[in-house]
């Protein structure tokens, strides 16, 4: 196979021939992306608003650490998460490592820092515009947190976004835990690491193309989402 | 005509308040009388801004107190208070998601929430722009529905924060009408203004603050005629050479 | 009504999530850890489903190097090892994490490197012959430096060279710390020599100037072994099944299908199961 051109006919022949085993694997890609991004925007977003919003000792100790683990390496991620539930780890007891949940949980703890910091950043930003407001009201700063989180919807989309990103980019922490195995933890990510090392460049390039096409189209409906939704509300 | 159900009125007593080593406001004594309409005047940074933060419980005072004539909870007080702020604070939402949060905030049901709204739109004429998102409202719009929205938690005292500077003379006029139905309604009404003409005719007491002291406490009628301090006469002959 | 499409768009993923978590249902499956070299030849893409249509069970291969195989093994994250360095095995055996060794099969490595062939060793018969040419001319030479079979039998091979390596290595050899084909792109890309297995070189693709110097030596016949891990250690091994794996490879109709596998009319693996010393 000559490797010079960047191949618009494999990735024709990748999408429509050998057909189930490809879907398989971005239909993997995008539920371990999302289930865990979901997850970490269920649990990240609170806690950024709350890391925003109230006082205790630490908390800047923590804000620091926080976005410090923005930029935790994947790998060092993926080890830790691997020595926790190998057999012999701790929670080896759970049989997960090796399955996509494992994988679910590497993105979980790599993106989760991500949208804590920028939700903080985010909601405290509102708050200051907001404070006297709610404080009027009779809203103290727990009690405001879901009007924040509401208002800000649109920031936090890309916040969101920018999880995303890093959880559908990655490759260390979920080759480590996951073991690329085909047909069950094998992902876009991890196919490309594997071709490259059989070799097969192009078709490396091709599931490159691939992911990145599939990466503009979430981000462009997300864009147009919420651009929509800020002109609605007005946001200038 | 005392009202005895009212906990006006509000007495402020020794009031100061310092931030950074500078003495902001100090204020002995001041009383803001039920159902009157009283205006707080005095050049730029004179604190009037803070000085109806701190009656609202917006800003702790350093030291002083803030007494209301019946022994009521800081909850019961927060209730029967609101206020519009100099730089109205628009929820990213519709106008009437503004009013409904607002009410929800205040413990009012589902049901209710939505009726208080769409009635206070009506009442204040912003039924037509009920669904449009209140950001994109012009400043006039939007000061109206900031009041529009206090005026709905159905509150005994209002404090108002310059609620027609930048406003031209036909929405300036409209906020006056509004105010005019509140104080009918028995509001009591605490308000700055740089609107000499609006004071006049709408003030029945004058509050005149100058760095910080207020130092003339009186009927509009004599504030506006014969004033005690050469500060507030200053502030008068320059406001009327204009 | 915005409201109400956000709140539905995320439902509609939260049950999408649900409905593809659902269709992951729990089946009957077995995890190797084996090494890159019969992963990245394609033989696990050609033996496995024979096996799973066979026996209903799946095989999930981690695809390492030697070493890290063999640990992950010992951690009990794997039911079965399958892997190429006897020695390894050995230890493997005699420290109690495997039941029994088999032998399966051999291929064998070769030496590869850049047409221009600094150190002058194209068509060799000899490996240490070559070895030592390379040694001598510091021509340039990519390890896998990664505890791999293929590491580990490079090593052995210095050794049988009579060239104590790290007393003459310098600047022209490089360990990388990767899998194999990782390793060809790199000796591809610095014009370099290095050490493949037989198989996975025939499959690599990114061959560009590299080809085959020096092959054919007994010295370089690489002997592939396989182990149930014990289940005396672990209690979650799946002994049964794994030894169904481990039964079916060394079994005539595992051993011709290893035989059968061809890549360009090519036999890349020789099936000894028989063979008592392999
Ligand atoms: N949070 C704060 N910290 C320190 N100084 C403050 C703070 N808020 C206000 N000040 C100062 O207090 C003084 C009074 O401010 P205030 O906003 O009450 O003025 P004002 O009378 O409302 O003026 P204007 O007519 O311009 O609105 C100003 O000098 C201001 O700089
Ligand atoms: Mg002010």
């Amino acid at each position: 196979m000559q490797q010079d051109a960047i191949p618009i006919s494999s990735i024709l022949s990748l999408l429509t021939g050998d057909g189930g085993n490809f879907l398989g694997i971005i239909l993997l890609s995008l539920q371990v992306t999302i289930t865990a991004v979901t997850c970490a925007g269920l649990v990240g977003l609170p806690l950024g608003a709350g890391l925003a919003l109230v006082r205790f000792p630490g908390r800047t100790v923590i804000i620091v650490l926080v976005n410090t683990m923005m930029g935790f390496p994947p790998v060092v991620a993926g080890l830790a998460i691997f020595l926790l539930l190998s057999r012999s780890g701790p929670l080896g007891d759970l049989g997960l490592l090796f399955t996509p949940k494992a994988m679910m949980i590497a993105q979980f703890v790599l993106v989760l820092p991500i949208i804590v910091a920028l939700t903080r950043q985010t909601i405290e930003d509102l708050w200051t515009e907001y404070q006297d407001h709610m404080t009027s009201l009779g809203a103290g700063r727990l009690r405001s947190i879901p009007t924040l989180l509401w208002d800000a919807r649109f920031s936090l989309v890309t916040t969101l976004l920018a999880g995303l990103g890093r959880a559908s980019a990655e490759v260390g922490a979920i080759l480590i835990v996951g073991g690329n195995i085909a047909g069950f933890t094998r992902t876009m990510t991890t196919s490309i690491a594997l071709e490259t090392s059989k070799g097969d460049l192009p078709l490396a390039m091709a599931l490159g193309v691939v992911l990145m096409s599939l990466t503009l189209v979430i981000n462009s409906l997300a864009f147009g989402i919420s651009r929509v939704g800020a002109r609605f509300s007005g946001k200038s | 005509m005392r009202d005895t159900t009212s906990m006006l009125p509000l007495i402020v007593r020794d009031l100061r308040l310092e931030m950074d080593g500078r003495t902001l406001l100090d204020v002995p004594f001041a009383r803001i009388q039920n159902r009157q309409r009283n205006v707080i005047l005095g050049p730029n940074g004179a604190g009037k801004s803070l000085f109806l933060k701190t009656c609202h419980g917006l800003i702790p005072p350093t030291s002083g107190r803030i007494e209301y004539t019946l022994p009521v909870s800081a909850t019961e007080v927060r209730r029967k208070q609101a206020m519009v702020f100099q730089k109205p604070v628009m929820l990213r939402r519709s106008v009437r998601a503004n009013f409904t949060h607002a009410l929800a905030m205040a413990g009012v049901g589902w049901y209710e929430r939505r009726r208080i709204a769409d009635e206070t739109m009506a009442q204040f004429g912003l039924s037509g722009l009920a669904d449009s998102p209140a950001r994109v409202l012009s400043g006039g719009e939007q000061q109206r529905l900031a009041i529009a929205r206090a005026a709905s938690l159905g509150p005994d005292l209002l404090f108002l924060d310059e609620p027609t500077s930048s406003l031209d003379p036909t929405a300036s006029r409209q906020i006056e009408d509004m105010l005019d139905v509140l104080h009918e309604r028995g509001v009591t009404l605490v308000l700055t203004t740089h609107d000499l003409g609006l004071a006049r005719r709408f003030a029945d007491v004058i509050f005149f603050f100058h760095n910080g002291r207020l130092i003339e406490e009186s009927d509009a009628e004599r504030f506006f005629t014969q004033p005690e301090t050469e500060e507030a006469k200053a502030f008068l002959e320059h406001r009327l050479f204009w | 009504m915005l409201r109400r499409t956000f709140v539905t768009a995320a439902a509609s993923v939260l049950v999408a999530i649900g409905l593809l978590s659902a269709a992951e249902a729990e089946d009957r499956f077995i995890t190797v850890a084996s090494t890159t070299s019969t992963q990245d030849s394609g033989l696990f893409d050609a033996l496995l489903p024979a096996f799973t249509a066979k026996t209903g069970i799946i095989v999930k291969v981690i695809a390492q190097g030697t070493g890290q195989a063999l640990d992950t093994a010992r951690r009990g994250d794997a039911d079965v090892v399958f892997v190429h360095a006897k020695a390894q095995e050995l230890k493997f055996l005699e420290d109690g994490f495997g039941v029994k060794r088999y032998p399966v099969m051999y291929n064998d490595f070769v030496v590869v490197g850049p047409k221009s062939d600094p150190a002058g060793i194209a068509g060799g018969k000899d490996v240490a012959v070559a070895l030592k040419a390379i040694a001598d001319k510091k021509a340039p030479f990519v390890s896998r430096g990664d505890k791999s079979g293929t590491h580990s039998a490079e090593l052995k091979l210095w050794k049988a060279a009579d060239i104590d390596l790290p007393a003459v290595r310098g600047e022209w050899y490089r360990e990388i710390g990767q899998g194999m084909g990782a390793t060809l792109n790199t000796a591809n890309a610095m014009a370099a020599y290095t050490l493949s297995d037989r198989g996975t070189w025939i499959a690599f693709a990114n061959k560009g100037d590299l080809g085959i110097v020096v092959e054919g030596d007994k010295k370089l016949f690489n002997q592939y072994g396989v182990m149930l891990v014990n289940p005396a250690k672990f209690s979650t091994v799946k002994a049964e099944d794994g030894q169904a794996f481990i039964d079916w490879l060394v079994s005539p109709e595992g051993q011709s299908a290893i035989a059968a596998y061809r890549i360009d009319g090519q036999q890349l693996f020789f099936p000894n199961a028989n063979d008592p010393n392999a």
